[in-house]
């Protein structure tokens, strides 16, 4: 069961997402990894204005391949979201109510997500030219020089996503993998291991 | 002397890298296919599923499997009987590399340096080892790493004393700490004995073999087998978000060492583990 969700996200939405939910996103979101996030902070230490306004609006950790001729965009899947915790939390204070990529949070950014009522989705990492079809426009807001990691607005449709840490700070990422801890040796059928 | 123009290395390098950044090995295919088959999680059994369909879709549209097209490892087998002619090699192959990444619209993921972190714009320069053995000819084998999982890579040098279970702890330590950030299910390579960088290498190139064929040598086959079961144990899952599918293969190579040491490296590729060969 998906829940349909467009961007800008409002509080209520966020405040009723719970850890394992599947959504599918819709509207505009904002791709910046590593370089993008150092630059806006930058920008901020500066006492400079961000070049996008991130109230209520979601960030996708990613960086994507460039598009073949007549494509809208190249694959385009996240990137691992734990790089990204040194700038996060600074970045919810300023409104931003969604993140989307792949892996862990540390405490600093769960803690400011419960603070400021942000959520947390995980994408699937290495699903790259399966999300490149959900985009329907791309353009580069900033940091152009940056290439793939130049900050840019996409509108995306139907997004798959699923909440991987709520704004109650619960975390699928903690809950779910010991439920099937010894399982595999469990299963009567078996992998194929290939003979030696 | 066989002459083999540079070109040609060029050339096959150009693609070979684009070939293996649009269709997923067929071994892998596979393991995908087996484990979304056996996989209790239903979140995990999505996740699998979609990953196949990117996989078809990547194939079809001729277009990256995953945006992260990697840093670009060349590992060259060269016959001690070649020589090469028409310019230099490690250009030869940097501009096959090069070549690759424009003209295949993969993503251009290298700095010019660690620190400063000026990109390259076309992705060289390339990590390539030679290796030279006798004939007349060229084996070129790619990889184009990507990094959500050469992060989570780790090498230890283990007492000679911690012996095996040692090496099973150190492995399973480093898959458990890696958990959902190198984009589980993963494949797993390691290096066990040598020197400090030889375990690194063998732990890569390891991940050049096909995950249903076992180390050749009935110890490290066993072994293999064994972390392969003890990794899946760990309900990992795809993406970390639990389940039986943690580990697609796990690949051994392993070295003379010295009386004091007992290196092991751990290389780990995301489900998207993208290698080819060619001989020349």
């Amino acid at each position: 069961m998906y829940i349909r969700i467009m961007t800008p996200l409002k509080d209520e939405d966020v405040k009723k997402l719970k850890a394992g939910d599947h959504v599918l996103l819709s509207g505009i979101i904002y791709s910046a990894r590593d370089a993008a996030h150092k630059r806006m902070q930058e920008a901020l230490r500066k006492g400079q204005d961000l070049p996008i306004n991130l109230k209520d609006q979601v960030i996708y950790y990613a960086g994507p391949c460039p598009a073949r001729p007549g494509e809208i965009a190249g694959p385009y899947g996240p990137t691992t979201s734990g790089r990204m915790d040194k700038y996060a939390p600074e970045f919810i204070k300023l409104g931003l109510k969604g993140m989307i990529g792949k892996g862990e949070r540390n405490s600093d950014v769960i803690e400011a997500m419960i603070a400021d009522n942000a959520v947390y989705f995980a994408a699937i990492g290495g699903i790259g030219a399966y999300i490149a079809a959900l985009i329907k426009s791309q353009e580069v807001v900033a940091y152009e020089e940056l290439g793939a990691e130049a900050l840019i607005k996409l509108e995306v449709e139907d997004f798959p996503l699923i909440v991987a840490i709520d704004s109650s700070g619960n975390n699928l990422y903690t809950t779910e993998p010991e439920k099937y801890t010894g399982r595999y040796s469990l299963l009567e059928d078996k992998a194929d291991m290939g003979d030696d | 002397m066989r002459e083999i123009d540079v070109k040609i290395i060029c050339e096959t390098v150009k693609q070979l890298f684009i070939d293996s950044n649009y269709n997923l090995c067929q071994d892998i295919r596979n393991k995908l296919n087996e484990y979304k088959d056996l996989e209790v999680s239903e979140i995990g059994k999505e996740i699998l599923d979609k990953i196949i369909e990117n996989a078809d879709i990547a194939a079809k549209k001729q277009i990256a499997i995953c945006q992260d097209t990697g840093m670009s490892v060349v590992f060259l087998e060269v016959g001690q009987e070649v020589c090469f002619i028409g310019g230099d090699i490690n250009e030869a192959i940097n501009m096959g590399v090069r070549k690759a990444y424009n003209e295949g619209f993969l993503r251009k993921s290298v700095v010019a340096d660690p620190i400063e972190r000026k990109n390259t714009g076309d992705n060289t320069p390339s990590v390539i080892h030679y290796n030279i053995v006798p004939g007349d000819k060229v084996k070129v084998q790619i990889m184009p790493k990507g990094f959500g999982s050469e992060n989570m890579s780790r090498i230890k040098m283990l007492k000679p004393a911690d012996g095996v279970e040692g090496i099973i702890d150190f492995v399973l330590e480093t898959v458990g700490k890696a958990g959902p950030n190198p984009c589980p299910p993963i494949i797993i390579g390691v290096g066990i004995g040598g020197t400090f960088e030889k375990a690194a290498l063998m732990a890569k190139r390891a991940l050049l073999r096909p995950i249903d064929k076992r180390n050749s040598d009935s110890f490290y086959g066993q072994l293999e087998k064994e972390l392969l079961k003890r990794i899946n144990d760990l309900g990992i899952g795809p993406q970390g978000m639990g389940g039986i599918t943690t580990a697609l293969g796990v690949n051994i190579e392993a070295f003379a060492t010295h009386i004091a040491g007992l290196p092991v490296a751990v290389n780990i590729s995301c489900h998207a583990s993208r290698h080819m060969e060619a001989v020349i």
